[in-house]
């Protein structure tokens, strides 16, 4: 088992290593093929420790050497494949191994094609290592190297001008992957302060000694704990406040954005709130606050896909709607259901991506779904697996997404906080909506996309067989939950519905469907047919609030950016050109000067020479006389 | 009597005609002299301290001095006349070609 362990974590790595061996050359298809099986190879390992974690009940735990070991501190490489870890893997090798046969044909035309596949790897790799960590220490370093994976691969385009944010709102892909690194930079300051209150308390970073640990830790500490670890989750998960990069980051080629969004990043913060349980459930007001947050990003993220024109923000936003429902059903304590979740998410929302890239690959790039329309007829395939991933995402019975986002609304009833319920229900019916608005708009009605005198084309073949298992997994997942419930609660906190809650469940998941089949209904009442623009909508102002993301991101640089980049100029030319370069040149200039007057003693000339020397024999003299007087 | 104040009295003041000789004189040959003259100095001072401690290690110094400032002067000699022969000259103000 121990050497599977290695082959699961391994494999990427060395795809990554090998593709990078051929960065600089020109397209190589082999380069994608091979590191498309090493990620297979990874998958099938990563299944096959599912398989025997799952039969056997016991987890796999592997040290593979000293890693640091300095006075009291010893952080081993330790790797722990327990029921959560194994789910992650299983989901995050599944998803990844369908990105990157996608992207032997997304990539086609990119003169970088390998160093993508480089890229890629190295981002499944970090990932690996974050879910795997038996310790906080190993999270953090796949913690990071996630994030500058994501920055890599968020700027791959990097050699596209800056636009306006009139004209595109993420300006462009190397600002996208500024911003992603620097606001993912922000919350990792609050996660390493979490990291450091626990070696603070506990003395350790193992998993299984801080958790063991817990109780005999003070509440306030633990508070602290749990809330510096949440900022972390908050920037990975792009959480509001810090939630502005996650739209931005659509900037890098489509097959990333399903990675991101489905398997390698934006789940890492979900995975630390599930895998620090024993922290998060002494902590009720924390976890209250991770709900209640949770539940606003549901709501708030819905609320902007509703008027977005952009094909993939819209995704992008319902990943964040999603992970708000994650953190809500993580934040009650339904920590095995908020995984759930999560992994049927993955399926649906890769699923989703790959669509959209589909559609970009016809429409050349075009991503506004108001210049689309009817493309049903041209991608037949495409449309379908849109359509099956936006039923399941809209949480229509018997699709995945009906499962999980169903459980998370009957928890919020379960717990007694009615409000997180109601918006909750609330925004189930707006996710129906936007994700029925894009799918109409994009590939029913009028075909809008000739006037751009556009031609649009099926995806290849083998990129359209490769979805399949997204498709299907998207479809059955659901019937797993069972299971899954029994397989991950042997290491989580089991969470069952009350008996009264149990009583309504029918009448509970009739309201929610209720909600998500009006939401469709109203889409296609407004959308079917085509695109009629209400221009006194369009230009009210919930509308233009929406559609500019409630001026966040203008926000963001009026009273962040701008101030922060004066405040850094009156650094430089003040502080730094003033005082500290002014101070280091002085001693130059003394320097130089000293020397350039110095210098008139040599003249060439023995004599002189010799007379100073007697000048400095006679002054050696007279301060050994006076050193001799005064001791 | 004399002691050994008065050897050390007429050492200091051989070494400062040495020294006079060193600071003020022009010709090389002239300081090649002056030097031998505060090597000497510094001779009669190490017999004459040797003497009054009944020590023979000064002494003995004196004498390695010796030898070495023969060397010296066979070597330092050898040069000047290459340095003359070169320059038809051993005045320092004229040999100064190593201006900073």
């Amino acid at each position: 088992m121990e050497n599977l362990v290695y082959i699961a974590l391994f494999a990427p790595f060395v795809s990554s290593m090998f593709a990078a061996l051929f960065g600089m050359s020109p397209r190589q298809t082999f380069v994608g093929i091979i590191a498309s099986s090493l990620l297979f190879i990874s998958f099938a390992a990563s299944a096959t420790l599912a398989f025997h974690v799952y039969s056997t009940g016991t987890a796999v735990h592997v040290t593979m050497m000293e890693w640091i070991s300095a006075g009291d501190l010893t952080i081993p490489f330790g790797f722990l494949v327990d029921q959560v870890s194994v789910t992650m893997m299983t989901v995050v090798t599944l998803v990844s191994t369908v990105v990157h046969i996608y992207s032997i044909g997304y990539m086609d035309h990119d003169k970088s094609f390998n160093r993508f596949f480089s890229y890629l790897s190295a981002f499944v790799f970090s990932m690996m290592i974050l879910v795997m960590s038996d310790n906080f220490a190993g999270l953090f370093i796949g913690w990071e190297g996630v994030g500058v994976c994501s920055w890599l691969l968020i700027g791959f385009w990097y050699h596209k001008a800056d636009v306006t944010r009139e004209e595109n709102p993420s300006i462009s892909p190397s600002w996208a992957a500024n911003e992603a690194f620097i606001v993912n930079r922000i919350a990792d300051l609050g996660m390493l302060v979490g990291i450091f209150i626990i070696y603070w308390n506990v003395g350790s970073l193992q998993y299984d000694v801080v958790f063991a640990d817990l109780p005999n830790l003070s509440s306030s500490v633990l508070n602290a704990a749990a809330l510096a670890l949440f900022i972390g989750a908050m920037g990975k998960s792009a959480q509001f406040p810090l939630h502005t990069w996650l739209t931005d980051a659509m900037e890098g080629p489509t097959p990333v954005s399903a990675l991101i969004h489905a398997a390698t990043m934006v789940t890492a913060g979900v995975f630390l709130v599930i895998r620090a349980n024993p922290i998060f459930s002494m902590t009720p007001e924390v976890s209250f606050f991770i709900a209640a947050l949770g539940t606003f990003v549901a709501f708030f993220a819905a609320s902007m896909a509703l008027v977005n024109r952009d094909l993939k923000r819209i995704i992008a936003f319902s990943t964040l709607s999603q992970l708000g429902y994650m953190f809500a059903a993580a934040g009650l304590g339904a920590y095995w259901i908020a995984l759930f979740h999560l992994a049927a998410h993955a399926f649906f929302k890769a699923l989703l991506f790959l669509g959209a890239g589909n559609v970009m690959h016809a429409m050349d790039d075009e991503l506004d779904i108001f210049k689309m329309g009817g493309l049903k007829k041209a991608m037949r395939w495409t449309w379908g697996y849109m359509g099956l991933a936006s039923l399941a995402l809209a949480g229509i019975f018997p699709f995945a997404g009906f499962f999980s986002k169903d459980a998370i609304i009957e928890t919020a009833f379960n717990e007694g906080t009615y409000v997180l319920w109601a918006v909750l229900v609330l925004t189930a019916g707006m996710t129906a909506f936007y994700s029925f608005r894009q799918v109409f708009l994009t590939f029913h009605g009028d075909e809008r996309y000739k006037e751009a005198g556009i031609h649009p084309h099926e995806m290849y073949k083998f990129v359209l067989i490769g979805m399949a298992p997204l498709a299907i997994l998207a479809v059955i997942a659901g019937f797993f939950m069972g299971g899954f419930q029994t397989f991950v609660t042997k290491l989580l906190p089991d969470y069952v519905m009350s008996d009264h809650t149990h009583h309504l469940v029918l009448w509970l998941t009739l309201i929610v469907s209720a909600f998500a089949v009006g939401g469709i209904f109203l889409a296609y009442r407004k959308y079917y047919k085509g695109l009629k623009r209400d221009m006194e909508l369009e230009n009210s102002f919930i509308y233009k609030l929406l559609a500019n993301q409630y001026y966040i991101p203008n926000f963001y640089e009026a009273f962040i950016t701008k101030p922060y980049a004066m405040l850094s100029e009156m650094m430089w030319k003040d502080v730094d050109m003033k005082i500290v370069d002014a101070t280091v040149d002085g001693i130059a200039k003394f320097l130089y000067k000293s020397g350039d007057s110095s210098r008139k003693m040599q003249t060439g000339n023995l004599s002189n020479y010799l007379n100073w020397m007697a000048v400095g024999a006679v002054l050696l003299l007279v301060i050994a006389a006076i050193s001799a007087m005064l001791g | 009597m004399i002691g050994l104040s008065h050897y050390l009295i007429v050492s200091a003041l051989i070494f400062s005609i040495g020294l006079m000789g060193v600071l003020r004189r022009r010709n090389l040959l002239m300081l090649f002299f002056a030097t031998e003259v505060m090597l000497n100095a510094v001779n009669i001072a190490f017999a004459a301290i040797s003497h009054y401690y009944n020590d023979l290690t000064g002494q003995m110094f004196a004498f390695f001095i010796i030898a070495i400032a023969a060397s010296e002067v066979a070597v330092g000699l050898g040069l000047l006349i290459v340095l003359y022969k070169k320059y038809g000259t051993l005045d320092l103000d004229d040999l100064a070609s190593m201006k900073g």
